[in-house]
């Protein structure tokens, strides 16, 4: 694949991908750093408070998964990393860098360079979204022809090197929407989304609603291409298993903020946020040597009105006094996991082992408990 | 015959509430201290490790104290009764017509065989699942049995009469009052200009004797709070705009038991629900069932779910059953290759490791019913398909304790079907590779 050359930009190229960072870019700096972002929507009947105070970072090469329960913030937050906000949202505080460059302050003339070119977005049920009237490979050629200013034909030209990328042979690129399977769709919007070789792409649930076989399809194209062209992904889904699956870091977000954050090989096994362990175990799982089925009881709270102290407080089997009314700060341990939750209370006194999950780990797991400073 | 065959009719049972919140909270309550207990955590990674001695460690999940005693969280070794349902050799071919000249001429250009020869039987009580891709037939099989779709061969039984051809309005009414269709999708299912209450009551108003208005009112009540909307008094006035994803589909499972059904057709019922939703209503449906003792025919595409609600599970591809039996053999010994592509791929929440068994990712998609492969229909993605599959249809045959699997290596002798995985390196040339490991 040709990299996309921007006329005048410094040659200075990081990692596998061919394309030249951005003129105001810092190469020292790590690929994406979110910090503190605060996201609110205002509603006649108040304001949201969809995502608060949010923190993670991206380095070049890796599959990040933002999971959680619907309504958590996962779209909000990834909407905010491209700006692409409904009309009504707005980042109230925080800051988004791309190669040590912060977005959020741009204008939406300056992020142009960015937007699409850097980091794209497959959009949640945009498969479904596809213009039924339009040949697939036109509605692909366009944003191709827009965003980076290429003659129609070359315009065309790339958008069937694109299909063919993701598995989509030529002469389908002048099918209809409706000619083509939902795992066919898919796999178009994400040529969608590499249009301009970006560093990093967000998937927003691109496996939710297809079958499992087809699912697997996806997943392993998403692999490939991370692979063949040193992609970074963000991956969101409540599927834990997509995640699993294909990130080597996970987020578990619960009512607008973090509860744990952590390599998927930590936190999956053995989960220490009581919110990821309910998760964990309420999901079903054939692989598991008993049939379980867990349910966390209630709802996530209205975000409106947020508890004044830990957001899960109502829901936790372990809920304490201090959770009620302290907001429980995040804590990093040795493994990389970071938690918020009142259980972990900082480095001095060490908050009780995590349940394990994955019982072969259960030495090593036991072994890095102690919060790191 | 009686409303309701077996279960009694207060609807939260024996255990006092079926509400899966109340029951799993109290337990919770009583397992989980409220303060944070290092020793029960000790407790529990000791337990782990003991049992990683005494199985496979790879795939052991910890039983931790609240799955252990969760009501409702397996479904434990039910008493089923008599046959409920029986399909048999049941078929569905919609024809194909090309365009209005085909139309006007009664022209047809094929079959789609959407249905393709199946037989089931369901006994009181139970759940079988029936899994499979998308285009298999699920939804048809299940229309048909709810008498919305005509076959075009094969019978019907229920209770042991053939009502394969019961057909109107008022001879079906009897039927679909004991057998229920719940769909994927409550958004299309629910009408927003009714509130829950009006929805709910419909299926009452039918029919020539009217119910008088309190019998109404009560079984509108019984069948809210029984599907875990409570008080009812306050759902039953609310529109669905005015409820969450699943509690609109609890609301379209109390429009289902206000009919006092037995048999339920659940179509996809949870698919389209956060996993968290879906797990509380998959924990409902249990409870049901051993409240009322209500029989169901689960649809979904999803093998795990069907893992943690059903007895017993049945495999479609394209129309016809590859694998029915027991749940665990099914699952842990599947007898075809189709159904080990399926288990292979099965989401899981445990991240890869090395060395731990492939998965076997099949490629391209199921054909279109309306060109249904010669000779075993899944040849064409088949890993293991050889001259035999491309000519000949296998029979689906007895391979263990009610367990029938349809391939010609099935049948070839005790579980020594090969795992595709280790026999994918014997493609015969000129196909593309079937198999892809991640
Ligand atoms: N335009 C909007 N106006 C008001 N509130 C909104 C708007 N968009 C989202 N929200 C609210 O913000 C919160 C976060 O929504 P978001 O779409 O980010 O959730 P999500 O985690 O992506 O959920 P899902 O899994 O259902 O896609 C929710 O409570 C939602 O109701
Ligand atoms: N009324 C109809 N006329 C013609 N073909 C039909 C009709 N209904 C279904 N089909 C075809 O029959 C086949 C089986 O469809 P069905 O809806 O039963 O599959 P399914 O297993 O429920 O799939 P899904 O998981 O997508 O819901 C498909 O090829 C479908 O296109
Ligand atoms: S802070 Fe308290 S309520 Fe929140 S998750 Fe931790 S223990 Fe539970
Ligand atoms: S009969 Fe042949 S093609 Fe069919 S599943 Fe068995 S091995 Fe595969
Ligand atoms: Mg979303
Ligand atoms: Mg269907």
């Amino acid at each position: 694949m040709t990299g996309v050359r921007e006329p005048g930009a410094v040659s200075a190229t990081r990692g596998r991908r061919q394309v030249p960072l951005p003129r105001l870019a810092d190469p020292a700096a790590p690929l994406l750093v979110v910090e503190d972002l605060a996201v609110r929507f205002s509603l006649p009947s108040g304001s949201v408070k969809a995502v608060d105070g949010v923190s993670f970072r991206l380095d070049d090469g890796e599959a990040l998964g933002i999971a959680g329960e619907s309504g958590c913030g996962k779209t909000t937050t990834a909407l905010s990393l491209v700006r692409l906000l409904p009309a009504n949202g707005r980042i109230r505080s925080g800051s988004v860098k791309l190669f040590g460059i912060d977005l959020v302050p741009k204008t939406e003339k300056q992020l142009a360079r960015y937007r699409w070119r850097e980091i794209s977005i497959v959009f949640q049920g945009a498969m479904n979204a596809l213009n039924p009237v339009r040949r697939v490979g036109d509605q692909i050629a366009e944003p191709i022809e827009v965003r980076l200013g290429r003659s129609r034909d070359a315009s065309r030209k790339r958008a069937a090197e694109l299909l063919d990328l993701v598995g989509i042979p030529g002469q389908r690129a002048s099918a209809y929407p409706h000619e083509l399977s939902g795992g066919m769709r898919q796999r178009a919007m994400i040529a969608m989304a590499l249009a301009c070789d970006p560093a990093i792409v967000i998937g927003d649930e691109p496996t939710t609603a297809l079958d499992v076989m087809v699912q697997a399809q996806i997943l392993q194209l998403l692999e490939r291409l991370r692979r063949e062209l040193g992609l970074s992904l963000i991956l969101i889904t409540h599927d834990l298993s997509v995640i699993a699956e294909t990130c080597d870091r996970v987020m578990v977000m619960y009512a607008g903020k973090v509860a744990e954050e952590g390599p998927v090989t930590r936190v999956f096994t053995a989960p220490r946020h009581p919110y990821t362990q309910k998760l964990l175990s309420s999901f079903p799982n054939i692989h598991a040597d008993r049939r379980t089925l867990d349910v966390i009881p209630g709802q996530p709270p209205d975000l409106r009105n947020p508890p004044p102290g830990c957001r899960f407080a109502a829901r936790c089997p372990f809920v304490m006094d201090v959770c009620r009314e302290v907001v429980p700060p995040e804590v990093t341990f040795g493994d990389g996991v970071r938690v918020a939750c009142h259980l972990y209370p900082g480095r001095d006194a060490a908050g009780p082992p995590p349940r394990v999950v994955g019982a072969t780990r259960t030495c090593d797991a036991a072994s890095s408990t102690d919060p790191a400073p | 015959m009686s409303d309701r065959a077996t279960g009694p009719v207060d609807p939260h049972g024996p255990h006092g509430s079926t509400d899966p919140h109340d029951g799993h909270v109290h337990h919770e309550h009583g397992v989980a201290p409220h303060e944070p207990d290092p020793a029960a955590h000790a407790d529990a990674a000791h337990l782990a490790a003991e049992h990683a001695a005494a199985h496979d460690p790879s795939r052991v999940h910890v039983p931790h104290p609240a799955h252990v005693h969760a009501p409702g969280a397996a479904p434990e070794p039910h008493v089923v009764g008599p046959e409920l349902l029986r399909l048999e050799g049941l078929e569905v071919h919609f024809p194909v017509r090309g365009g209005v000249i085909d139309s006007l001429l009664r022209r047809t250009r094929g079959y789609v065989r959407a249905v393709d020869g199946i037989d089931l039987s369901i006994r009181k009580g139970e759940i079988l699942a029936l899994v499979g891709e998308s285009g298999s037939g699920k939804t048809t099989t299940g229309r048909v049995v709810v008498k919305l779709t005509r076959q075009t061969g094969g019978r019907i039984v229920f209770e042991g009469e053939d009502i394969s051809e019961l057909w109107g309005t008022g001879r079906l009414r009897p039927y679909r009052r004991r057998v229920q269709l719940i769909f994927q999708d409550p958004y299309e299912t629910l009408d927003p200009r009714h509130t829950v209450g009006a929805f709910v009551e419909e299926p009452l108003l039918v029919g020539t004797k009217r119910m008088p208005r309190e019998e109404r009112q009560r079984r509108v009540r019984e069948a809210l709070e029984a599907a875990g909307l409570r008080p009812a008094s306050d759902f039953a006035a609310r529109y669905p705009h005015e409820l969450s994803g699943g509690q609109r589909q609890r609301v379209v499972i109390a429009g289902a038991l206000v009919m006092d059904p037995e048999l339920v057709v659940a179509d996809e019922p949870v698919s389209m629900l956060d996993v968290s939703i879906r797990t509380e209503l998959l924990r409902l449906m249990l409870d049901l069932r051993r409240s009322r003792g209500l029989t169901y025919l689960f649809i979904t595409h999803d093998l795990s779910i069907a893992w943690v609600l059903a007895d017993r599970i049945a495999v479609m591809y394209l129309g016809k059953i590859m694998e029915i039996g027991p749940a665990e053999e099914v699952i842990r010994a599947p007898r075809n290759p189709y159904t080990q592509a399926l288990v292979s791929v099965s989401p899981s929440t445990d991240p890869p490791e090395p060395g731990a068994p492939a998965r076997t990712i099949l490629v391209g998609e199921t054909p279109d019913a309306a060109q249904v492969p010669p000779g075993c229909r899944f040849h064409p993605r088949c890993p293991l398909a050889f001259d035999r599959c491309r000519v000949e249809e296998p029979p689906l045959v007895e391979v263990g304790e009610g367990h029938r699997a349809a391939c010609w290596l099935s049948g070839v002798g005790p579980r020594d079907l090969p795992v595709i995985d280790a026999v994918a390196a014997a493609i015969p040339a000129g196909m593309p590779p079937p198999v892809a490991t991640s």
